[in-house]
């Protein structure tokens, strides 16, 4: 099939400045299936520090490769990293652009369409469409889907992670074009990266399994009392024996510490509001995961959309959580099975 | 800072999060059923923005807070109720539709010429908060087209935390990937900060602060410009809800070593 359309993916490079990122990786696989299925001519663009270093990943899909590169990308910053998005765009000349998942791009990705006369339309979890390009999208923190297409040209899609496959192309010497980027006055700095100390990440997109906490770790036990650093202890014991991401509740991570010093800090020290999953928070994507102590309303659910297999243990048998959004529910004392979780866990990893 | 900041919320509104929502097909596009009688609050990240903003504009002498929201006059007015207590701010009424559906390029045209149109505008006192997404389209984009159409080029996405300086410059935390925040130092205003939750609480209410909003919020929104928001060539397809049933298994009676037992089996499988 012959198109009017022509595809450019645009992608950036990871923290080391010259290997791209594994969601610019994804979206090279949409990139590819999408041009082989409307016949229309791909491109892969690149920004980054050393991009011309990262071509090599994607040199075997045939794409014209695009370069904004040199030490002016070597931060994530809107104003330059907007510049070279425009620049490669424009070098590119594409009807619909393809934009990699990720912090970096989705800051400047809607500035860009713009500049170029285009639309934008973000969160795309698959591309459709018999001879025409179709876009599919969650509305309403993903309680409805949607598949929407567009008449205006250029027409960007901001692809979510972990909808593609990541490109695995063998690495091949790249031809690279380096675009010529015009840089407006830089007032930002970007002065680095802050993390929780080491040891005490909690957030780990990689991992197969998300363990969700919920308010009930905080109140009161069958023996009347609050065990809160006994539950701190044991999602942490956990989460170190089984590699697990920690995802949270609103009410959770609403909690602070009750009076003294305290007052300001979380009940739960390692917890923060980049753990809270739903409606104000994130829609992680892991393939199993594991909900405790939560009450499970819809607006819970809404942060388990992307979950594959989903358990959980609620002392509460007839929340709304426990019909028709989990797979198994387990109706116990989280405190409880938690510990022999983590001590059976503890014997495995004695064992090997 | 010799001057104060102008700082100028963007803020939706959205049907309330413990609402079940319900797609229907309406003459310009889709839309949500019952729409209208839906109980309405301000977006959830929008609202971290606002309380962010009052904050920033309370630490500096001189400092203005303006609230721009686009929705139907009725529904702002209800939601103003409740917001007019939280912080003190001028409110900017854009009359024009409710929803997701719309379309983030007209939204954010409206918006900014609204911004625009503010008397006693400063760029360089300027300074644009709104949430990074809505809860109702969360596109993401709709803050930044605005800044692009003001012609800001510092921007920042996913912000939890700022901290001005003397000299009006501003230290800036973003969420990136990871669980990690990116630090940056701008050089100062104009910039768009699209806020995530940020660390303050929802104030309590106040009845002064209320009283005082209320005097401006109803010629706000009297004064409403109506617009009509183009979609640009956005066209809905099919809009549905999630097949989310889920055949559950309901384990009333197993003992916690035999729970645990299935469970670390469970993750173990592949």
């Amino acid at each position: 099939m012959s198109t009017t359309e022509t595809i450019l993916v645009l992608t950036h490079v990871d923290e080391s400045g010259a290997v791209l990122t594994k969601a610019a990786l994804e979206a090279v696989t949409a990139g590819v299936e999408l041009s082989r299925r409307m016949g229309a001519a791909l491109t892969v663009g690149m920004v980054g520090r050393d991009a011309e270093a990262a071509a090599s990943a994607v040199a075997a899909t045939g794409a014209r490769l695009l370069a904004a590169t040199g030490e002016a990308f070597a931060q994530a910053r809107y104003a330059s990293d907007a510049a070279g998005c425009e620049a490669i765009c424009r070098t590119a000349g594409a009807s619909v652009v393809l934009v990699a998942a990720g912090a970096r791009l989705a800051r400047v990705a809607a500035g860009v369409a713009h500049r170029l006369g285009g639309v934008i339309d973000t969160h795309i979890t698959g591309i459709g469409g018999e001879g025409t390009v179709e876009a599919t999208r969650w509305f309403y923190r993903q309680r409805m889907e949607a598949v929407i297409c567009r008449e205006t040209r250029p027409w960007f899609l901001l692809l979510d992670s972990g909808t593609h496959a990541v490109y695995a192309g063998e690495a091949q010497t790249a031809q690279v074009e380096t675009v010529e980027v015009t840089l407006p006055a830089l007032r930002t700095v970007v002065e680095g990266l802050r993390a929780p100390l080491l040891g005490a990440q909690t957030i780990r997109p990689d991992a197969r399994l998300l363990l969700v906490a919920g308010a009930g770790w905080t109140k009161k036990q069958p023996d009347g009392q609050m065990h809160v650093a006994e539950a701190g202890e044991q999602i942490l014991a956990f989460l170190r024996l089984s590699g697990a991401s920690l995802g949270s509740s609103k009410s959770l991570a609403d909690q602070k510490a009750g009076g003294g010093n305290g007052a300001d800090q979380p009940v739960l020290p390692f917890l923060t509001h980049m753990n809270q999953i739903g409606q104000t928070g994130s829609t992680p994507r892991h393939a199993k995961g594991l909900s405790t102590c939560c009450h499970g309303e819809e607006p819970h659910a809404v942060g388990w959309r992307f979950i594959g297999e989903r358990r959980a243990i609620s002392l509460d048998a007839n929340c709304g959580w426990t019909r028709g959004k989990a797979d198994v529910v387990y109706v116990a004392d989280a405190f409880q099975v938690m510990a022999r979780v983590n001590a059976l866990l503890e014997a495995d990893k004695a064992q090997n | 800072m010799a001057n104060g900041l102008q700082i100028v919320v963007c803020a939706g509104i959205v049907p309330d999060p413990l609402q079940t929502l319900e797609p229907v097909s309406g003459v310009d596009g889709p839309g949500l059923k019952n729409e209208m009688v839906l109980p309405a609050v301000l977006d959830p990240w929008a609202a971290c923005a606002l309380y962010e903003a009052a904050r920033l504009a309370a630490s500096v002498p001189g400092s203005k807070l303006w609230l721009v929201s686009l929705g139907p006059k009725a529904k702002l007015q209800q939601v103003m109720m409740t917001v007019g207590q939280k912080a003190a701010f001028e409110l900017v009424a854009i009359d024009g539709p409710i929803g997701g559906f719309a379309d983030a390029h007209a939204t954010a045209a409206a918006l900014a010429e609204a911004i625009a149109a503010l008397p006693g505008l400063e760029p360089e006192r300027l300074l644009v908060f709104g949430g990074w997404e809505s809860a109702t389209r969360g596109a993401g984009v709709t803050l930044e087209l605005v800044g692009q159409r003001l012609g800001i080029t510092d921007k920042f996405q996913g912000v939890d935390q700022t901290a001005l300086r003397e000299d009006g410059s501003f230290e800036v935390l973003e969420r990136v990937e990871g669980g990690k925040h990116q630090v940056s130092a701008c050089a100062g205003a104009p910039a768009v900060l699209g806020w995530a939750t940020g660390s303050l609480a929802e104030p309590r209410n106040n009845p002064q602060t209320g009283m005082q909003n209320m005097r401006g919020i109803m010629p706000a929104l009297q004064n409403a410009k109506t617009v009509k928001l183009d979609a640009n060539g956005l066209r809905y397809m099919q809009v549905s809800l999630p097949k989310q049933q889920r055949e559950t298994r309901v384990e009333k009676n197993m003992a916690p070593d035999a729970i645990a037992r299935e469970l670390v089996e469970w993750m173990a499988a592949e």
